[in-house]
């Protein structure tokens, strides 16, 4: 099966980006350099090709209680143009995916999977939703996100993108809080404003129309050039969320994990009601509720390289004996790579809960060198204002 | 595009080796480019004897790591300690200042010429 492409393959083209697969998808890895875009993101602000993400519409009298049932979160319970990070789990309280629902109106919600997972959630949501009065669809959109400290100066510096305070109620960029989204206009389109990201920085995410794309990727690297903002790919994406301690599907969370091994459990509500104040029962319910209080098999943990080798997703987390050498395998790496902010090694691991207590000093096996590590809380990058 | 040297021999795994003694051996720039930013790389001690074809260091670059393959046998009689210290010159300058290490060469394997590498290579 060839990968599909977004409305903006000839821009990534035309820019010189090194493709890669991703999620079926044809993606840019990178433009230029991964550490000029990681660091232009901190530092300034990246624009990203999103489109991959799987959107997928909820509308109907029953969409709030439907996704009550089919997600972990209390969603009905988001308000009106709020966004709440989610997670869709099997009966066995296996992760499906972690996903993203923005509530639009009173009974419209869009729910953003990840790009592999989109057949796996459509799927599942429209099973899900036999019981409800409720439309389940994938939405054909692009998706352009502008992170970091200069986003907002971009977006305001844009040509053609214009606030919308009727059509949102009076969000403004400026006024447009964390997690939450606005109707906006590019080119007098509606467009849809997320203030959300996996990048750690503030900054925007833009639904905008597939034809449309081009224009506003265009618009918005014009207007950005004399803040600093550089196109960023994949490669600076995941050294980003990762630095930000943020999941991503398919290293921390996979069908075998639950939310609360991921150090997720507050995104389950196990208080979520019905109407008559009998406990909901959610799809994953029962397993969740009895996984809940048992003790873990594994934590996951960030850990802190004290050398220079970064550790790799699938490498083993062992004891670090006296004199240094490696001893008994406690664990493995879901996701590593050297920290472009901070200048050192970091990784995040499911590791057995006795050496998951901050500063427990552990090793890694790099291809049969063993190197230090030390647990450290998460995230390991958090930005200052 | 870079220019590839016609005075230099080529591997099919992307190294690069002079006709001088001792050789100098590096990695070209349609590897470094591939590899992205490298931030980490290990090559053999100087004294170590190596054989072509076999590998004898890592690149380790922000997104992934890759084997360094000896392009010739012999001694090993320098590593270039810049690129340790500042492994970004790999990618930066693949054929002058981030040059890897020399060998005193007693053997070599197969090696392509500029022209060669590039075709394998679909430059």
């Amino acid at each position: 099966m060839t990968d599909k492409r977004t409305p903006l393959h000839e821009e990534h083209a035309a820019l010189g980006a090194h493709m890669t697969g991703f999620g079926g998808w044809q993606m840019p890895l990178r433009y230029t350099s991964d550490l000029a875009e990681h660091r232009a993101v901190r530092e300034a602000a990246g624009l990203f090709d999103l489109s991959h993400m799987g959107d997928i519409g909820v509308h109907g009298p029953d969409a709030a209680a439907f996704l009550d049932h089919a997600l972990v979160g209390a969603i009905s319970q988001v308000q009106l143009l709020r966004a709440r990070y989610s997670m869709i789990c099997a009966d066995d309280g296996g992760v499906l995916d972690d996903l993203i629902v923005y509530r639009t109106g009173e009974s419209e919600y869009f729910v953003v999977a990840n790009a592999a997972n989109t057949d796996v959630v459509l799927g599942q949501l429209r099973q899900r939703a036999a019981r409800f009065d409720v439309e389940v669809a994938p939405v054909e959109s692009a998706l352009l996100a502008v992170q970091g400290p200069r986003a907002e100066e971009i977006l305001r510096a844009t040509a053609g993108f214009e606030e919308d305070p009727e059509a949102s109620g009076g969000v403004t960029l400026e006024n447009l809080r964390y997690y939450a989204c606005a109707p906006m206009r590019f080119r007098g389109e509606a467009v849809i404003v997320g203030r959300t990201g996996y990048t750690g920085e503030d900054g925007f995410e833009i639904w905008v129309s597939p034809g449309s794309a081009v224009g506003l990727w265009r618009a918005l690297l014009a207007a950005g050039e004399s803040f600093g903002l550089v196109p960023a790919g994949l490669s600076a994406r995941d050294s980003l969320r990762l630095e930000a301690g943020m999941p991503l599907y398919g290293h921390e969370l996979d069908t075998t994990t639950t939310p609360f091994e991921a150090g997720m459990g507050r995104v389950v509500r196990l208080d979520k009601e019905t109407a008559d104040g009998r406990p909901l029962p959610f799809v994953g319910r029962e397993a969740l509720a009895s996984r809940k209080d048992a003790p873990p098999a594994r934590v996951l943990v960030g850990l802190r390289g004290e050398g220079r080798r970064p550790a790799r997703a699938g490498y083993d987390v062992v004891r670090r004996a006296a004199d240094g050498a490696a001893g008994a395998k406690v664990g493995s790496v879901t996701s590593g790579a050297p920290s472009p902010t901070l200048g050192y090694p970091v990784a995040m691991a499911y590791v057995t809960p006795e050496v998951s207590a901050e500063g427990t000093e552990l090793a890694v096996d790099v291809r049969g060198r063993t190197e230090p590590f030390v647990v450290v809380p998460l995230p390991f990058y958090r930005r200052t204002k | 595009m870079a220019d590839y040297p016609a005075t230099l021999k080529y591997t099919k795994e992307h190294e690069w080796v002079n006709d001088e003694s001792p050789a100098t051996v590096g990695i070209t720039p349609y590897a470094a480019e591939a590899l992205g930013d490298v931030v980490f790389v290990e090559l053999p001690e100087v004294g170590a004897t190596i054989e072509h074809g076999t590998v004898v260091g890592e690149i380790e670059s922000t997104k992934s790591v890759s084997e360094l393959y000896a392009p010739v046998s012999g001694t090993v009689t320098e590593v270039n300690q810049a690129v340790i210290d500042d492994p970004e010159l790999v990618g930066s300058s693949p054929f002058e200042a981030g040059w890897l290490f020399k060998v005193d060469v007693s053997g070599t394997g197969e090696l392509l010429t500029a022209e060669e590498y590039m075709a394998h290579a679909g430059i």
